[in-house]
């Protein structure tokens, strides 16, 4: 059964899927399998050892267990200040 | 009230000092990041800053309460900017208050080390050539630097 996952996205990767957001109907599982479907979907650019992960505002690790309604984003190499 | 705020107008340390304001201080230290007109050798000519609003807040306030307990100091705050910013502007400011002054310094180094490291806030340099990039995303990635800060997530598979 697929969930129901919202996407964000920022800087980057915001100007490479050419959106700031979209739900996806996937069945990805985690954060990495996500990331593998947009990487196809998209063409995003930054292999996933450079990113971090946030799940509903909170930062998980890439083997989180992914639910419906999710809010993921994929997070770049940052560069506040 | 609020201690990290990220702010889409101009910011104006002489009133955000006032939030550090307490009697029991006797030292206030403060932190200006401005635009630079160069990075690594490009001339920038402006740059736009973009932030992951809920999360970078979040992780701002944990940093200045880690400064707080860490270092002892009495009051922490900073305000980042986003949006276009020109040569010059003030981008970031941190202020720190304590009843000593060498807890300020060293507090006050520890949030501008953190917020630049740990906030998911995104600068994009815009060049005299006309070219434009992602800093620490395409600029660097091109010459295969990887300034990822804290890649300690394990990756996929």
């Amino acid at each position: 059964m697929s969930n129901s996952i919202h996407v964000e996205y920022f800087a980057l990767f915001r100007e490479q899927a050419g959106r700031a957001d979209e739900t996806v109907e996937t069945n990805a599982a985690n954060p990495g399998q996500l990331y593998a479907e947009l990487v196809e979907k998209h063409g995003l650019t930054l292999e996933p050892q450079r990113l971090k992960v946030a799940v509903n505002d909170a930062f998980v690790g890439w083997e989180a267990a992914l639910a419906d309604g999710d809010r993921v984003v994929f997070i770049p190499p940052v560069a506040g200040g | 009230m609020k201690f990290f705020e990220i702010s889409g107008e101009a910011l104006s340390p002489e009133q955000l000092r006032l939030r550090l304001e307490d009697p029991s201080c006797g030292g206030y230290v403060a932190f200006e990041g401005w635009v630079r007109n160069n990075a690594d050798g490009h001339n920038v000519n402006r740059l736009e800053y973009e932030a992951y609003e809920s999360l970078a807040i979040a992780e701002g306030n944990r940093v200045l309460e880690e400064a707080i307990e860490r270092f002892g100091v009495t009051r922490a705050a900073c305000v980042h900017r986003k949006g276009a910013l020109e040569i010059g502007d003030l981008a970031v400011w941190v202020g720190v208050s304590s009843p000593h002054r060498d807890e300020a310094f060293k507090a006050c180094r520890y949030v501008i080390d953190e917020i630049k490291t740990r906030l998911p806030i995104w600068k994009k340099e815009h060049y005299a050539s006309g070219d434009s990039g992602w800093v620490n995303c395409e600029r660097c990635a091109a010459h295969g630097h990887d300034h990822a800060p804290g890649a300690d997530a394990e990756p996929p598979a």
